[in-house]
């Protein structure tokens, strides 16, 4: 078997699995800050109830996020040795920055915001919950920062026989990061906020709590309408941005063989996309020009053409992606990420009525579209990562030349079956935690006696 | 003084932290099953390092990364080198984390029951294996000319190693006992004084051991002599003071004897290191040092100043974390795990 194939596939799932729960610790921690905060404001005990509840599904996600994270930092070195070597010297720098300035503060402070709740005045406790949120999303920016640079380097020289960092600043304000940060930032925003209105319809059309679940859906179709919107519109952006510095990307997430002006964006595939040539496909006329120029001509390339092209500036060989992956997942997220708005405002629709009425109908709708952000998430990151085939730095450094020498087949096989069998059980004891909770919904006397919830029998089942 | 040692002191510094923190996270985890009897006892074991254990465990993250930052082939070569060793870590690591999380969120027994034994598991298997490392550390390699570690995971369990994974162990649940006795009342307190004062003696004997060992091992004695200089002795002083201070029940000195001695056998073992990050056992030439290993200059200055303004708040936020819970738990305490 082939490392490489490993080293990628480990990547992949172990990434992937971690940010199932990354998205929703960022959105969540806003979402409880802000529900803590109007506790303080208001001093009314629903949102010390809410604050509670929502607090404790993002704990049971939080840690799963902690530990999975973990392994993403030492995985570089792991499988990843050779890349190490050539960009560490660049491409450390940001994670041990992530590791000083946000990792900490969003770990010691959660720990405060989690045992502190009697200790602590009440303003001071929503700081610190203010806190873990901007710990959480200062994470995520130095990541993405890390990100940024494969995507698009910057900042570095080629020096002894590597990539060294000759500006700092120009790697931390990366153009790919005006792009990427707002995108997932909002992404993560969107997650928490359909999280909210599915468990919320839930127990609305139950007529649970209604006081409770009733102020948590208007907060989320707020939050979740203004995030999903600007996720387009960074999406948007993010896409304009590809096509200018990797355009091999977009003409492989669009499928688009041959240099076309104007250029038509194609709706639907039929026919295998992994035959390397054109296939039958429904395309709109200049839609792809208007989406990565804003105006309807404009030639966008297509993948032949960049192939000549790339093969004249790096030497010979294979640069194109795999483009059934990049199509379809690039599918997916604006697939899902259409639905969503949709959904967002229809979820503003009803909370602008006096009452919100939730019919048995949109309580499974919106049960089912939790998931829909965790599709868009992930195919999402999967088309930004794939899409850079061949390149592990675009432009300096190829995937092949990148794995561990000193990692053995057997051993990447090893710990890939180890990760996944690991995960997969956490998997399940994590979302039987969540469904749990979720359902529960509060009890009764939450918030007025904050130390009984664990010891009371009847807190799980005790309705419905 | 140049950046490259600097760095080095760095990254120890950063080693210091973690294990004197997350050493008694382990021990804490260790001694679990052995001192708390009943369900609600179990509870408030945990809870002593439940707003801790979390932010204690980012000092290995930043450690991590400082290496990646600073000392890049240093960190190529030493994760691809332990693959095996680190993956059973990262796994002792995740499900330690996940199980203080989970484990009170469920009333079933064996649900419970479950989760704390991969809090034991998963705080044990750390404690051994930081040991078995930092002993290969010392003792060297298998490492070729391209830097890459040609051993295999067998390599990494020979004797000094394994005693190493001992002496850690001993200690960590030692510093873990005695870190129970300030945060416990009532008969967790005694069993935690009665613990700490049995694992005194095993630690101790390990440690001797281990310290007798290295002069076989290691190369000690071309490096630094038959004396091999001031931290080991303050280790071994400290650890001794211990047994003293542990008689006469003053655990809060005895805490911070413990913490010397972790403190002082981390400096112990990179003061033998160093200017080596890693020694080749195969050829000295082919060890990384601080140089070969090295980021260039420009990073090593920008991450300084990064660490230097950084280091310090973090230190201020985590020490307001232990005022704030500073309070002995009871079994009527509020318990959130």
């Amino acid at each position: 078997m082939d490392p490489l194939i490993l080293a990628r596939l480990q990547f992949a799932i172990t990434t992937v699995y971690h940010f199932f729960f990354v998205p929703l610790t960022l959105g969540l921690s806003i979402i409880v800050a802000v529900m803590e905060t109007l506790y303080v404001r208001t001093g009314n005990a629903a949102y010390k109830q809410m604050t509670k509840f929502w607090g404790k599904l993002f704990l049971i996600n939080f840690a799963m996020g902690v530990v999975t994270g973990i392994v993403q930092e030492f995985q570089f070195g792991m499988n990843w040795s050779e890349y190490s070597r050539m960009v560490g010297d660049i491409f450390g720098a940001p994670l041990a920055i992530e590791a000083l300035l946000a990792f900490f503060l969003e770990s010691t402070f959660l720990g405060i915001w989690v045992f502190g709740w009697d200790k602590l005045s009440k303003g001071l406790h929503a700081g610190v919950m203010w806190l873990v949120a901007i710990g959480s999303n200062l994470s995520a920016l130095w990541i993405l920062i890390a990100n940024s640079f494969m995507q698009q380097p910057v900042g570095f020289v080629i020096r002894n026989g590597r990539a060294e960092m000759d500006n700092f600043f120009t790697l931390a304000l990366n153009p790919n990061i005006w792009e990427q940060f707002p995108h997932v930032l909002t992404a993560g925003l969107t997650t928490a906020a359909f999280f909210v209105l599915g468990i919320s319809a839930y127990h609305l059309a139950r007529k649970h709590q209604e006081d409770v679940f009733r102020r948590s859906f208007q907060i989320a179709a707020v939050v979740g309408t203004l995030a999903i919107f600007m996720v387009t519109l960074g999406g948007h952006g993010q896409a304009q941005h590809m096509v200018e510095t990797q355009p091999m990307k977009m003409a492989a997430a669009e499928a688009l063989w041959k240099t076309e002006s104007p250029a038509s964006f194609s709706l639907l595939t039929i026919g295998d996309l992994t035959q390397r040539e054109e296939v039958f496909s429904i395309r709109i006329p200049h839609v792809l020009s208007l989406l990565a120029y804003n105006q309807l001509e404009g030639e966008v390339k297509g993948i032949y053409d960049l192939q000549a092209a790339y093969e004249e500036i790096y030497g010979p060989g294979d640069y194109i992606p795999p483009v059934a992956i990049t199509y379809w997942t690039f599918r997916i997220m604006v697939g899902a990420g259409t639905l969503m708005l949709g959904l967002a405002v229809w979820a503003l629709f009803m909370v602008m009525g006096e009452q919100i009425a939730i019919s048995p109908r949109a309580q499974k709708i919106f049960f089912w579209a939790q998931f829909l952000p965790y599709a868009a998430n992930s195919a999402g990151w999967i088309l930004t990562e794939v899409g850079r085939t061949p390149w592990v730095v675009f432009g300096v450094m190829r995937m092949e030349d990148a794995v561990s020498p000193a990692v053995s087949v057997g051993e990447l096989l090893f710990t890939l079956i180890g990760f996944t069998l690991v995960y997969g059980l956490l998997m399940y004891a994590d979302v039987y935690l969540l469904a749990k909770y979720a359902k529960a919904g509060i009890g009764s006397d939450e918030g007025l006696q904050l130390d009984t919830e664990d010891e009371m029998p009847s807190f799980v089942g005790a309705h419905d | 003084m140049d950046l490259n040692i600097v760095w080095f002191i760095l990254i120890a510094v950063l080693y210091i932290g973690y294990f004197i923190l997350e050493g008694f996270d382990f021990g804490v985890g260790i001694l679990l099953p052995f001192l708390a009897k009943d369900d609600q006892r179990r509870r408030v074991v945990i809870n002593t390092i439940g707003p801790h254990w979390d932010g204690n465990e980012v000092w290995l993250i930043t450690a991590g990364g400082a290496t990646f930052a600073a000392f890049p082939d240093w960190y190529a070569t030493l994760f691809s080198g332990f693959y095996l060793a680190l993956f059973l870590m990262l796994i002792a690591l995740i499900v330690r984390g996940v199980a203080f999380e989970f484990r009170s969120k469920d009333e079933n027994p064996r649900w419970r029951a479950l989760w704390d034994w991969m809090i034991f598991i998963g705080s044990l298997i750390p404690a051994l294996l930081w040991g078995v490392a930092f002993a290969n550390f010392v003792r060297g390699v298998p490492i070729d000319v391209d830097m890459n570690y040609v051993g295999g995971f067998f390599n990494l369990l020979n004797w000094y190693a394994l005693l190493g994974g001992l002496a850690s162990l001993a200690a960590f649940t030692l510093h873990g006992a005695i870190y129970l006795s300030l945060k416990v009342e009532g008969d967790l307190l005694e069993g935690a004084r009665r613990a700490a004062r049995r694992l005194w003696l095993p630690a101790v004997a390990m440690l001797f051991l281990f310290v007798g060992a290295t002069y076989l091992e290691t190369d000690i004695i071309e490096k630094l002599g038959i004396n091999p200089g001031a931290s080991p002795i303050i280790a071994a002083a400290a650890i001794l003071v211990t047994g003293y201070f542990l008689r006469v029940q003053r655990e809060g000195w005895a805490f911070i004897m413990t913490s010397v001695t972790i403190a002082f056998s981390v400096i112990s073992f990179f003061v033998l290191l160093f200017p080596r990050v890693l020694v080749s056992s195969l050829n000295p030439e082919w060890s990384l040092t601080i140089y070969n290993a090295a980021s260039s200059p420009y990073t090593l200055k920008v991450m300084l100043i990064v660490a230097l303004i950084f280091i310090p708040i973090v230190l201020a936020y985590q020490g307001w974390s232990y005022w704030i819970f500073r309070k002995r738990l009871t079994v009527e305490s509020h318990l959130e795990y």
